[in-house]
């Protein structure tokens, strides 16, 4: 008789978006499905899976990294940030603010991850020039906007 | 015509934006259900076949499958399609294509289903595959579809003239064939959709990244054989389409609505990028012949053009979009003499329909680079050979159409671009130092004997290697669906009696930005301000069809009819308070800043929110649906004459790019993009249009190409099929010059479409002024600028395999 076997849990701890998090998830899940089905924080998106658009960004200790590349287990005390959590007490971001003023939005479908690159640019890079900029986004695809609204709205942020 | 506009022409930040930066945005992948089984396909490995038989015995009582869904729990039509009906939701007399599913698995766990999906045995018998479009109409070619007894889809003929009369008066001629690649959509957005069965036998409810909600409810009613209201269709947040997520999403939609009325539970697809790539459809591939007679003068006496088509191994879309091929195949000029063929046919390669662009792109990288070759051959400078053959108010088109009642405002563009560009001078300047090649050195026999070392003259000099070009294009572009199609759209307006609004239309939001226009449009003509309006949900049951969001109609159609709405409530408003306020005709009464008063008798306002507490108490209504059916066109099939569209926009690009002779590369350095798109409704969104449009017209230029081998797709994820990254793209300008037009909303028209079909002639033509040489086909990437054929996977058989 064929055995069905299950694979056991792991816990994990981790601060996300600033807020402790304690759970118990399978190994084998990636930190995207881990964020999305899990933790139903939809904001990250899933465009390849292969780690090539970077829709799937999210920040790890301050890293933006593809969470589509990420398994569950490696996150265990680490500090996680998503689009979810980088507006203070309701009031956007200045990235998010400047997304919508300069323009930069069309679909949407890549913009929680291409905020998230800039976030990560800006917290260790506070006047980027523009190439500085191109190179912190150029792992994130856009078909829709052609990036320069994209790179504008950066440029002119003051953190 | 209103000549002030208080939003209109502003830029206003788009109402779904802030949903879409902090992640709240749901798209079709967000939406969440209990209970909710998925959907994985099974296909063949075949590209050609019969199917014999279909055996799920190795998997039908694995516990992992909660049912197996193929053609034969179909109760309605087995084949659909938006034009023609030969598509199957699931493939079951024959496989036509790499991309078609045969049946499938429903269940909880996708990973173990995946797995699953191998292990069903399907028997077939190979037949001889087609990949070649050029041996389609030949006569011992395997038809595709042997139910049309013909592998051609459509022809598209063009008579105007006579065209040896043309050639005859011409001094010289010239014959060129232009060839353009597969082109993927690239939505980052994968296919995704969900079908929920509707208690109280109420149908069905679909919702997902949907493109046309009305299309898609059309097809699934057939499919299921359902009344078209018990199909309730809502169109998700769209993560990117342009003109991708239609037939697809309706064969997607089918097989999730089968399974779900099957297992009485919600039934969820979810595409992977692979999967996406290899059965979504594409943009076509085109063969293009020119031949053109002109005279030392550089007038233009003829011209005659075949093209064909693939349309791989469904119709979809395609007779429309070579339709739009056929009207402008010879650009903005006019031409008495012309003789145009487009054919589009069945291959055995993946399907190809609605792209941004719609049958121009192609057509316009064609005969933009033509036109260049005209100019060189006779000294003329390109802008020259397009003045002496450009569209000015009364030309006649090459179906025969007096452009009139607009403003043609071709030589205005022409001449913005060139000014703003310094073009001729660069361009003469750029011609004098042509030298494509990779510079030789010329030595003696004895110097490689005694010599082996090499001296520095040897080397490229860095200042050899980079040669800069620029290159001009311009078009002419119907808008809206022209004669082809049915053209009409409605929208609804509701306000509220606190002074907000509902607002929807019947064209869908692909995330260009349409919900802001509209609501900037009623906010125009009712006063109130953009935030108040609440953009409802799309969905089928609330509005009527207005058929499909291609071809640049959102703005014109869908705008035209938001208009309308705005209207009849506006005139409605204004009666009842002449008679309320007993104002006489003459009284102007204006809407403005959420107040409406009375020009001069500044005691008669109210605030909006005063206005319509006020009339609601009257009973008075305060909703309105709007309609705006495109204007009377007509068109001759046989001869290709006629009033194509009702109206058109004129754009003018010039690139400069780099060329590095060595490696091929070519680097876009500056897009200059004019564009009269008539009446820009909303700035942000306009020049988001200009930037997004150009960047695909420069992969389309430069890098993006759809491989095949035996019709499978071999680019199947974004590490091989390359579209632009923000490193790609020089700088880009848009300009824009506002043609009137008594059509759409203020003369509002079309821009997403136009700024992607001029880029790649542009480019171009730069690298022609660059190094000298003509490229024939797209795209113009690093080996075809250096060997001037392509290195494709498959396409040399390596020794180690
Ligand atoms: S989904 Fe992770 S990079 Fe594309
Ligand atoms: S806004 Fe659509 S992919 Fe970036």
């Amino acid at each position: 008789m064929k055995k069905n076997k299950i694979l056991k849990k792991i816990k994990l701890r981790f601060t996300l978006n600033g807020e402790p998090v304690e759970l118990e998830t399978l190994p084998n899940k990636r930190l995207l499905d881990l964020l999305r089905d899990d933790l139903n924080l939809t904001g990250t998106k899933e465009g390849c899976s292969i780690g090539e658009c970077g829709a799937c960004t999210v920040i790890v200790n301050d890293k933006a990294v593809n969470s589509c590349l990420m398994l569950a287990g490696e996150i265990n005390g680490s500090a996680i940030i998503t689009i979810e959590g980088i507006s203070q007490n309701g009031n956007l971001h200045p990235l998010q603010e400047n997304f919508l003023k300069f323009g930069a939005v069309q679909c949407g479908f890549c913009i929680p991850g291409m905020i998230l690159s800039a976030y990560a640019l800006l917290n260790k890079n506070r006047r980027p020039d523009e190439e500085t900029i191109k190179e912190a986004i150029a792992g994130n695809l856009c078909r829709c906007t052609g990036y320069k609204q994209i790179i504008e709205a950066i440029k002119n942020t003051k953190l | 015509m209103k000549e002030k506009f208080n939003v209109i022409g502003k830029p206003v930040i788009r109402q779904d934006g802030k949903a879409k930066v902090t992640g709240q945005a749901k798209f079709a992948d967000d939406y969440k259900f209990p209970n909710t089984l998925f959907g994985v396909m099974v296909r063949t490995k075949s590209t050609h076949a019969i199917i014999k038989n279909i055996d799920y015995s190795e998997i039908e009582n694995d516990k992992n499958i909660v049912t197996i869904i193929d053609a034969s729990d179909i109760k309605g039509a087995k084949k659909t399609g938006l034009i023609r009906k030969d598509q199957p939701v699931f493939a079951f007399d024959k496989i036509v294509t790499p991309g078609d599913v045969v049946a499938m698995l429903v269940g909880v766990d996708v990973d173990e289903l995946r797995i699953l999906a191998k292990k069903v045995k399907i028997e077939l018998e190979e037949l001889p595959s087609l990949t070649d479009p050029e041996k389609s109409l030949d006569p011992d070619s395997p038809l595709i579809h042997p139910e049309f007894n013909t592998n051609l889809v459509v022809h598209h003929p063009l008579r105007k003239g006579d065209i040896e009369k043309g050639f005859n008066e011409s001094d010289y001629i010239i014959e060129q064939t232009y060839t353009t690649p597969h082109i993927e959509h690239a939505y980052i957005e994968p296919e995704c959709v969900t079908a929920i069965p509707l208690e109280g036998d109420k149908g069905i409810y679909i919702i997902g990244s949907i493109q046309n909600p009305f299309t898609v409810r059309r097809i699934v009613a057939e499919v299921l054989n359902f009344p078209l209201n018990k199909v309730r269709v809502e169109q998700a947040e769209l993560g990117g389409s342009f003109g991708g997520k239609d037939d697809i999403m309706c064969i997607l939609s089918a097989r999730a609505s089968i399974a779900a009325l099957k297992t009485k539970r919600p039934v969820k697809i979810k595409y992977t990028r692979e999967e996406s790539i290899l059965e979504s459809y594409k943009r076509h591939p085109y063969r293009m012949h020119y031949k053109v007679g002109y005279t030392k003068e550089g007038k233009i006496k003829a011209m005659k053009i075949d093209i064909l088509a693939d349309a791989g191994a469904y119709c979809s879309m395609t007779p429309y979009v070579t339709w739009r091929s056929v009207v402008q195949a010879t650009g903005p000029y006019e031409i008495e003499n012309v003789w145009t063929d487009v054919r589009a046919v069945y291959t055995n390669n993946p399907y190809t329909g609605a792209m941004r662009g719609f049958g121009s792109p192609q057509i316009v990288f064609a005969q933009e680079s033509l036109m260049d070759d005209i100019a060189v051959s006779l000294g003329l400078t390109p802008d020259e050979i397009r003045r002496i053959n450009g569209y000015r108010y009364g030309s006649i088109t090459a179906s025969g159409q007096r452009l009139e009642n607009h403003d043609v405002n071709l030589m205005k563009v022409l001449d913005t671009a060139c000014e703003a560009t310094n073009f001729r001078e660069k361009w003469l300047e750029n011609e004098k130092h042509h030298n494509r090649r990779i510079p030789t050195i010329e030595f003696k026999d004895e110097i490689i004997n005694k010599n082996l070392i090499l001296s520095d003259r040897e080397f490229v000099e860095p200042e050899d290697t980079w040669k800069k070009g620029i290159g001009l294009a311009i078009s002419f572009r119907g808008s809206s669906l022209g004669a082809e199609g049915i053209d009409a759209a409605a929208a609804y307006l509701s306000i509220q009696s606190d002074g907000s609004a509902y607002l929807l239309c019947g064209l869908a939001e692909n995330g260009q930005g349409m919900k802001t226009a509209y609501s900037i449009i009623v906010s125009e003509i009712l006063g109130i301000p953009v935030e108040n309006i609440y953009y409802l949900e799309l969905t089928t049951a609330h509005i009527p069809d207005s058929g499909p969001t291609v071809a640049s109609r959102s703005t014109v159609m869908g705008g035209g009819a938001v208009k309308n709405a705005s209207e009849i409530l506006r005139k409605r408003f204004e009666d009842f308070l002449r008679s309320q306020w007993q104002l006489t005709e003459d009284d102007l009464i204006v809407f403005e800043n959420n107040k409406i008063y009375v020009k001069g008798k500044e005691k008669f306002s109210l605030s909006f929110s005063e206005f319509t507490a006020l009339a609601y108490k009257k009973g008075i209504c305060l909703a309105s649906i709007g309609w705006y059916p495109g204007p009377k066109i007509h068109w001759d099939e046989k001869v290709g004459q006629g009033k194509a569209y009702f109206t058109y926009v004129y754009g003018a690009q010039v690139a400069e790019v780099r060329v590095n002779i060595v490696t091929g590369e070519v680097y876009i350095d500056k897009i200059t993009a004019v564009h009269d798109p008539g009446k820009v409704i909303n700035l942000l969104g306009a020049l988001g249009q200009v930037y997004g449009g150009v960047t695909q017209g420069a992969g389309y230029a430069i890098f993006e190409e759809l491989s095949k081998q035996n019709g499978f797709p071999q680019e199947l994820n974004f590490d091989q099929y390359l579209i632009p990254t923000s490193k790609d793209v020089g700088e880009i300008v848009p300009i824009f010059i506002e043609g009137k037009d008594e059509f759409g909303p203020w003369g509002a028209k079309s821009l997403g479409e136009p700024t992607l079909e001029l880029t790649s002639a542009a480019i171009n033509n730069a690298i022609r002024n660059a190094v000298g040489e003509r490229y024939f086909n797209l795209p113009v990437n690093l080996e075809e600028v250096i060997l001037k054929r392509k290195l494709r996977p498959g396409d040399i058989q390596r020794g180690s395999l």
